[in-house]
């Protein structure tokens, strides 16, 4: 019986898989190797050490950093681009920005060389009007010389297709005559929405990305298939959704945020099912502290990203808000004689000056370590066989202490406290940037590291407290499990909407909705229910940044009703003053984008499946001196997965599990709920 | 005062820079005008409130408001003193350039922050306004010989009185511009991001107290003041001379000296800007508070990790002589103050490349390019496409220049041309990189743009440009070579021309279907072209960068036997 789901992460160092037995209502991880260059190896033997058949699977789900490695290490494939005369250099200027503000250094190079830039004759004006018919000749003459060239992916990218797709669509059935392979991007196609630049990055990066990641998606599927598996693969895209995989052999750039999206995802659920709508999340890597936002269920959406400088993707993604102060972010002491973390890390490799491969400036992990956070004989992880301490405190000394005059411990906490105070104001940052405050929000850590600082954000934002997920290291992978299927449109309109013919917005509307709709309906899944969302991008007119306006729409039997003029002029007024607390009297309201979303809700899981066993045990495994604050503190240790539902550890503590350690302060307790969340709050008189 | 301990320093400098940028934030997100919204020519800080010192400031604003945005504040601190009648939930407007620094565009508002009825600092916002009267719509008028002619001028006067806004003020503002709504959205903007200030003011200041903040602040100036010493004790001692020109002031067709002695001595730096040309007629003069803002951006740029605090400034003399232009005094007219402290950047960077190449890069394109088509519609509505454009950048030790990069004085970023074609009667003909315009070295400048831009309106359109380079080349550092200069070219019925002040002209009548074009300066080289590798030359003449003849002239002729 085909009744398992899977969910598959494939991080830098691990794949994380995740197994869900629907009928027995259990659940199982795996944790193996990545393997590279090519990671369909760790992927298969991560499903294969939980699932003997594959022909048991209903679903693999996929969340997969293949596009955006292949974007960081620039390994996509060689890319023509054929453009509107005048335009062919629209890729290398981007939209006339530097790397960094203060030098002046540093170059670029687009990922589209200009010997593969071609032009050819046509015009779009901005109303839409043809001024130049496409020249089809010179198409698939430049066609042929990117062949000859040996390019294997195409884009095309003409001036103001949002507003009229004819010559793009002309050009793009000529060249689809004459292209050897199937992949064939047009910007109209991609990102039909207004801004040649950020339309022709988007349309060139998904030609990068396509043979690379369909090439890739396509070993997995087959090899999947070789193994019995008969039922649906799908894959992760950056907005939170998933997606059939011939849709991300087509649209690969909307798998640039794919594995932290599903993290983000998961972490949602986890944290609904556990009574918490509005929660505010940290993953804690080597380099970075990744924070998100999701207020009442709903997870924040940014129009777009840039991946690297110049690489920009606009697609809705799931805002990941990433600073420098990972485990591995080096403490250093200026000139000035101020304490900073980062940007500079050690990574993973070599690490903190403890793991003893190579590096000797030390980091917030190197903290962690000599305050007794971290226990140095069990490494998490696996790799090592026990941490340096005592290199960890030289380096603290040569680096911190000495220049400051702090004492070793003195100088770990030291750089804890400003390491806190970074990832706290990334945290006040990205709620209080959206209007919410932060107090209303529960943390919630995953990643290995950030539950050893969830005590400090209580602390430094005033959040009343965390929710550590029972599997803090796998949450990407079960989030693959849990998400929705999901398909983003966008149309430019750009229409005042006194003159507005609602006749075309509605079209459009019906357009998108019956895309989506029928990609749903090809998925071979079944869907509890499904959700139409649209939104205008909307400003006065002469205003530069628009207002999403969510709009009210009814649909009976698939027809959509497009809302009337007034209908959006109240919609707009009420986003408007939400947003920027007072209207303009006498403005005159402005419509840029159309975005649309179709949703596919899909049936969740009890996370209960996933909690504490009967039996297990409250008791302490052993003990060891922590530093907090400014005395070593006797603290207890628990095996975090043995404690029953209910129980209540006062700190100071430590819980560990094999790849997370949760720290408990001494002001704050521990409570296991029943789907073996911790929950850490402030320590109840009564209890 | 207390003394306050590092760490809770470290954690209270990124506090009070995240309320810089969340003010930042907020009217980039608010503004109504593109130049704000878009090129984020804007700034805010947090100021002293006796000395209006700069204590910290964000770091999304324009890089020269770094340094000019304490000239404002001073500038309202004498105000209030001569008037005696400062007060919690005043606030001040003024655009005046020979006050507070750059040009009349520039509308700041100066918020006097109180905590327990006791003045502790100020707060404000400075934004590049899109009209604020004058001759030229946009306000880049190059026949300027007054301020008067430039804009309307407003003094330090009070917006706010003990928080009511002064409805008066704001009538005479919108009287006195061409687009009155994009002007109250700026400022409603400005406004808004005031009143955040105050509020993170008042929660950071609950949760520690105004002693430990106080403490705070008067520790950052003393490291930032640090810092800076450290790095001038690493650089050689010395005494280093550089020079450039301005084409014109676009009144009198001649060059005007920009000239720099840059000395240092152990932990002390002079710039001696003595024997720069006088001040002159048209806008191309700056007010002292400008030229001293300037000598901090590019210090900035040569020390890239020093904090935005007037610490810096205290080991560094900067000499400007009097009665020259870049101490120009009132009414002298300012409004193209963009091109002097370009080239008062590049002159500090050559002067740099000599004491330590490896710490500055060649020069960059060094001319803003501000550019205005203005038309009427059909129904008698009138429009104005104002813009800068980009150029190259210049070539460091590291790696050749960035191609068509933005000003080393801001991080504007260029509106998208579908934007601009989607609000104006034009359309581009040529948004492209410019071949044979990088300067040639070991490490190549940036190449340029050329931007050509057909008027579609049918009873035409009128021109204007400011620009720069057009007479003298970005300069290469450490034997790099000169890049190509500015060009510009408009079409008539008898055919193209070009302006007889070459980067500087206004009205030229354009017919429907005529067009301007413009060639941006790339970067200056750096290292000599002769170490240039071979390979390297190759795939510029394939990417057509430079072309085989530039590149056999250049670089002799062993990138063929490498062609690719």
């Amino acid at each position: 019986m085909s009744s398992r789901m899977i969910g598959v992460d494939v991080g830098g160092t691990f794949t994380d898989v995740f197994v869900l037995n629907e009928a027995e209502g259990t659940a199982s991880v795996a944790k193996v190797p990545t393997t590279r260059p090519d990671q369909s190896g760790g992927f298969l033997d991560g499903i294969g050490r939980e699932v003997a058949d594959l022909s048991e699977i209903a679903v693999v789900v996929h969340g997969t950093t293949a596009g955006t490695n292949a974007l960081l290490e620039r390994k996509g494939a060689k890319t023509g681009v054929i453009c509107t005369e005048g335009l062919r250099d629209v890729l290398e200027m981007r939209r006339r920005d530097r790397p960094r503000t203060w030098g002046l250094r540093g170059d670029f190079e687009p990922v589209v060389d200009r010997r593969n830039r071609l032009e050819v004759p046509e015009r779009t004006l901005a109303d839409g009007t043809i001024r130049t018919p496409v020249d089809l000749d010179a198409v698939r003459s430049a066609a042929r010389t990117l062949q000859e060239q040996g390019c294997e992916a195409v884009a095309i990218l003409f001036a103001n297709a949002y507003a009229n797709t004819a010559n793009e669509d002309a050009a793009v059935a000529a060249l689809r005559g004459v292209w050897h392979n199937e992949h064939v991007s047009a910007s109209s196609e991609i990102l039909p929405e207004i801004r040649e630049f950020e339309r022709f990055s988007t349309t060139a990066l998904n030609a990068y990305l396509q043979p690379e990641v369909s090439g890739y998606l396509g070993r997995l599927e087959n090899a999947l298939k070789a193994g019995g598996f008969d039922g649906e693969f799908m894959i992760v895209q950056s907005n939170g959704g998933v997606m059939a995989v011939d849709t991300a052999c087509r649209l690969p750039v909307r798998t640039a945020l794919s594995g932290p999206a599903a993290g983000v995802i998961a972490a949602g659920y986890i944290a609904q099912s556990a009574g918490f709508d509005n929660i505010i999340t940290g993953d804690m890597g080597g380099t970075s502290f990744d924070v998100s936002l999701i207020a009442e269920g709903q997870s924040m959406l940014s129009p777009q990203t840039s991946i690297d400088f110049g690489m920009v993707v606009r697609n809705p993604m799931i805002e990941i808000t990433t600073i420098g102060a990972g485990g591995g972010s080096i403490a250093w002491v200026d000139k000035g004689g101020l304490l900073n973390i980062g940007p500079e890390s050690a990574g993973s490799n070599p690490g903190p000056v403890a793991y003893g491969l190579g590096n000797d400036r030390p980091t917030v992990t190197d903290a962690n370590i000599v305050l007794g956070r971290i226990d140095p004989d069990n490494p998490i992880g696996g790799k090592l066989e026990r941490l340096d301490v005592e290199a960890a405190r030289a380096a603290i000394d040569a680096h911190v202490g000495a220049p400051l005059g702090l004492s070793t411990v003195d100088a770990a906490e030291a750089i804890l406290k400003v390491a806190n105070s970074r990832m706290a104001g990334a945290i006040r940052l990205v709620s209080i940037e959206r209007g919410f405050d932060p107090k209303r929000f529960a943390f919630m850590p995953f990643g290995g590291g950030g539950a050893l600082h969830s005590g400090a954000m209580l602390a430094e934002v005033g959040i009343a407290r965390a929710i550590v997920p029972r599997y803090p290291g796998v949450t990407s992978a079960m989030g693959c499990v849990i998400a929705d299927m999901r398909q983003d449109f966008v149309q430019t309109i750009n229409s005042l909407v006194g003159t507005l013919d609602e006749a075309v917005l509605g079209a459009f509307m019906q357009d998108h909705a019956d895309q989506g709709m029928a990609l749903l309906d090809a998925a071979r899944t079944n869907f509890e229910a499904r959700e139409l969302s649209f939104e205008l991008d909307m400003a006065y007119i002469g205003q530069t940044h628009t207002v999403s306006v969510p709009l009210k729409v009814t649909a009976q039997d698939g027809r959509i009703t497009p809302p009337t003029r007034a209908e959006i002029e109240t919609a707009f007024d009420a986003a408007y003053e939400q947003t920027f607390g007072r209207l303009l009297k006498g403005g005159v309201r402005r419509i840029l984008n159309l975005r649309s979303a179709v949703t596919g809700k899909r049936p969740k899981f009890d996370l209960g499946t996933l909690g504490p066993s009967e039996g297990g045990s409250d008791k302490r495994i052993g003990h060891r001196q922590v530093h907090f604050g400014d005395k070593w503190h006797e603290t207890a240790i628990y095996d975090r997965l043995t404690l029953p539902v209910g129980t209540v550890i006062t700190g100071p503590a430590i819980l560990t599990q094999p790849d997370t350690t949760v720290l408990i302060e001494p002001d704050l307790q521990g409570r296991v709920d029943r789907f073996g969340n911790t929950i850490i709050e402030p320590q109840e008189a009564t209890t | 005062m207390s003394t306050i301990d590092p760490i809770t320093l470290s954690v209270l400098a990124g506090r009070m820079e995240q309320i810089a940028d969340e003010m930042d934030a907020t009217l980039f997100r608010a503004a109504f005008n593109p130049i704000i919204a878009e090129a984020h020519d804007a700034s805010h800080g947090l100021y002293h409130a006796v000395s209006g010192d700069t204590l910290v400031q964000g770091k999304s604003g324009l890089p020269i408001f770094v340094g000019v945005m304490s000239f404002a504040v001073k500038a309202v601190i004498e105000k209030a003193a001569r008037d005696g009648d400062l007060e919690d939930g005043d606030i001040y407007i003024f655009n005046d350039a020979h006050i507070g620094g750059t040009h009349l565009s520039d509308m700041r508002l100066v918020r006097p922050y109180y905590r327990d009825g006791k003045l502790f600092c100020y707060l404000a916002s400075v934004g590049h306004w899109h009209d604020v009267g004058g001759a030229v719509p946009g306000n880049y008028n190059p026949a300027a010989t007054d301020v008067f002619q430039e804009a309307f001028n407003l003094p330090p006067v009070k917006l706010a009185r003990k928080g009511e806004i002064n409805q008066d003020i704001i009538d005479i503002l919108l009287r006195n511009t061409r687009l009155p709504q994009s002007a109250m959205g700026d400022l409603n903007g400005q406004l808004g991001a005031l009143d955040l200030g105050v509020k993170r003011m008042d929660e950071l200041l609950d949760e520690y107290g105004s002693d430990t903040i106080t403490a705070a602040l008067e520790a950052l100036g003393h490291r930032a003041e640090a810092l800076m010493r450290s790095e001038l004790t690493e650089l050689p001692d010395g005494r280093w001379e550089a020079e450039d020109f301005l084409d014109n002031d676009g009144i009198v067709d001649a060059p005007l000296k920009i000239k720099i002695a840059l000395e240092i001595k152990d932990d002390r730096m002079t710039l001696d800007f003595t024997g720069s040309s006088p001040q002159c007629a048209g806008p191309v003069n700056i007010a002292l508070p400008t030229t001293v803002a300037t000598a901090y951006v590019a210090i900035k740029h040569v020390f890239p990790a020093l904090p935005a605090n007037a610490g810096v400034m205290r080991p560094i003399d900067v000499i400007v002589p009097e009665g020259s232009l870049l101490a120009a005094q009132f009414p002298a007219p300012t409004g193209g103050y963009t091109e002097t402290i370009l080239r008062m950047i590049d002159v500090v960077f050559s002067a740099f490349a000599q004491a330590a190449p490896d710490r500055v890069v060649a020069n960059a394109y060094g001319t803003i390019n501000a550019l205005s088509i203005a038309g009427k519609r059909k129904n008698g509505q009138p429009w104005v496409m104002f813009s800068f454009y980009g150029g190259g950048h210049g070539g460091s030790s590291e790696t050749d220049g960035l191609n068509h990069g933005n000003a080393p004085i801001s991080t504007a970023t260029i509106p998208p041309m579908e934007i601009l074609e989607a609000a104006y009667s034009v359309m581009f003909r040529k948004w492209a990189l410019r071949p044979d315009s990088a300067g040639a070295g070991a490490h190549r400048g940036g190449v340029g743009a050329i931007y050509e831009i057909e008027v579609l309106e049918e009873n035409g359109a009128e021109a204007f440009l400011f620009g720069e380079r057009g007479r003298f080349a970005p300069k290469g550092i450490a034997g790099g070579s000169e890049a190509a200069m500015n060009s510009f070219h408009f079409e008539q019925d008898d055919g193209w021309h070009s302006p007889p002040l070459a980067s500087k002209m206004r009205g030229i009548r354009l017919k429907a279907g005529q067009a301007v074009r413009l060639e941006t300066p790339g970067g200056g080289g750096y290292g000599p072209a002769s170490d240039r590798a071979a390979d390297a030359v190759a795939k510029d003449v394939a990417r057509g960068l430079v072309s085989a003849d530039e590149a056999d002239k250049t670089y002799g002729p062993a990138w063929r036997e490498v062609a690719q």
